[in-house]
């Protein structure tokens, strides 16, 4: 059996103007061996959990900079669930105020990475976490 | 468990064909059995490749003609390919980037492949993968191969029509004569023609079409259409172009000869990929193939010779087709 890659979605729910951070992500999954499926800007929750349930992903990692994360990073976990895909590990950044941050994970994200995280951090988390 | 996620398939379920696509790529043994099921259930969609150079438009050329052809009450598998890093391992797969108008249809399904060091512009499982759509009743299947360059013309031993995607602007008239991907298509379709240089293209690539003595050999002669997919311009002639090579092919009885050479293909590939994987496997076991290895090394053996010993030794088959020349 071949070795087994882990398979990311890097979405951008909401109308965030732009999505430099989360290209750069992107490239750091991919360069730590990651298959990351980029869905690009202004997507909605709907749209984020079908690309989940259609690439088989083992990680769906939400980006947010205008203020939007606590209504749409809760929607696609409640979503993922649905359509039982409980095991995705659901992981979050961008500008998320440290208060909203208990709720989120009490909302089922995993974690949340604020601006400054070292990307290897990011990168050890999802490989210890997601599903084997 | 095989058999729940073989019906699922074959109803359609998006988690069942999904979770069977990654068995495949993963080289998971389940795939196999589930395969074997659904296989009676394939043959019944259309395979479209699209293919063409890194940029050249192909995502977008894929969204707009899979809605057409979803207002023309088609269903729509999309397989898109795009490369792994022979250095990392790892891909970006962007490829959805361009598809966010037919994402949430759920009359189509698109599945994201990354190449994983199979060269040809796909990946190892993506002929698999549109079987598995096929399977599910999905009316066409899309192939987008990776941005290929000149030599990468899998695409041709699985889809019924090829489109080749091209774009003004990368290189003079010579670039259209060459050998390879230049000769695939079924459908040539120049892209972005709304840039310089397009039409100039449009008849450089129509000359060569018309002038080709190989390619004036075929029944069908490939139409050369204009399209600027951002726009959504062109799109329902290239529809119209690749449903006239579709009724030529049902009509001369051309598509029944290239299934049948497809499966020829295919069914003489699995076996080399098993038999590989099966001899691999065996000699990997207990260090018998570093053994070998230094032997070769140090001039004990030689590489042909152990070659067809392995044969001799391995396979059950007259001496005459395994020996062409041993000693």
């Amino acid at each position: 059996m071949a070795e087994k890659k882990i398979k990311m979605i890097v979405a951008k729910p909401g109308l965030d103007g732009h999505d430099r951070g989360a290209k750069l992500l992107s490239r750091i999954f991919a360069e730590a061996g990651m298959e990351v499926i980029y869905t690009g800007l202004r997507q909605t929750p709907e749209m984020i959990v079908a690309a989940a349930v259609q690439e088989d992903a083992d990680v769906v990692g939400l980006s947010s900079l205008s203020g939007v994360h606590n209504y749409f990073f809760p929607r696609v976990v409640e979503l993922l669930r649905e359509k039982q895909m409980n095991d995705v590990l659901v992981v979050g950044g961008g500008i998320i105020p440290k208060e909203d941050i208990p709720g989120l994970k009490q909302a089922g994200v995993a974690e949340i990475f604020g601006p400054g995280t070292n990307t290897e951090t990011i990168v050890n988390f999802i490989k210890e976490n997601v599903r084997k | 468990m095989d058999t729940d996620y073989v019906a699922e398939i074959l109803k359609g379920s998006p988690r069942a064909i999904s979770r069977v696509i990654s068995w495949l790529e993963n080289d998971d043994p389940r795939a196999s059995g589930c395969m074997e099921k659904i296989y009676p259930h394939t043959g019944r969609a259309y395979i479209l490749g699209i293919t063409g150079s890194p940029g050249s438009g192909k995502s977008s050329l894929t969204d707009k003609l899979t809605q057409k052809l979803r207002s023309q009450g088609l269903t729509v598998g999309i397989v898109a390919v795009d490369p792994t890093s022979p250095f990392t391992g790892g891909a970006i797969l962007g490829d959805r980037v361009r598809m966010g108008d037919i994402a949430m249809d759920p009359g189509v399904f698109i599945r994201s492949m990354a190449t994983r060091g199979y060269l040809g512009g796909l990946a190892q499982a993506t002929s698999n993968a549109v079987k598995i759509l096929d399977a599910a009743g999905k009316d066409i299947i899309l192939i987008e191969t990776v941005g290929v360059g000149q030599d990468e013309v899998d695409i041709i031993r699985i889809a019924d029509t090829v489109c080749l995607v091209l774009v003004p602007g990368l290189g003079d008239v010579i670039q259209s004569m060459k050998a390879g991907v230049m000769e695939i298509a079924d459908v040539y379709v120049i892209n972005k023609s709304d840039r310089p240089g397009a039409d100039q293209l449009c008849a450089e690539v129509t000359h060569r079409v018309a002038q080709d003595v190989e390619i004036r050999a075929r029944q069908w002669p490939p139409p050369v259409v204009q399209t600027v997919a951002t726009e959504n311009e062109g799109i329902d002639e290239m529809a119209d172009a690749i449903q006239a090579h579709r009724s030529y092919l049902e009509q001369s009885n051309r598509l029944i000869d290239k299934r049948r050479e497809r499966t020829r293909d295919e069914t003489l590939q699995m076996i080399h990929y098993e038999l590989f994987r099966a001899i691999k496997a065996y000699l990997s076991r207990d260090h018998r193939m570093d053994q070998l290895v230094s032997d070769i090394m140090e001039r004990r053996e030689n590489p042909y010779r152990l070659m067809h010993r392995m044969l001799k030794n391995y396979l059950r088959l007259p001496e005459s087709d395994i020996s062409l020349n041993a000693d």
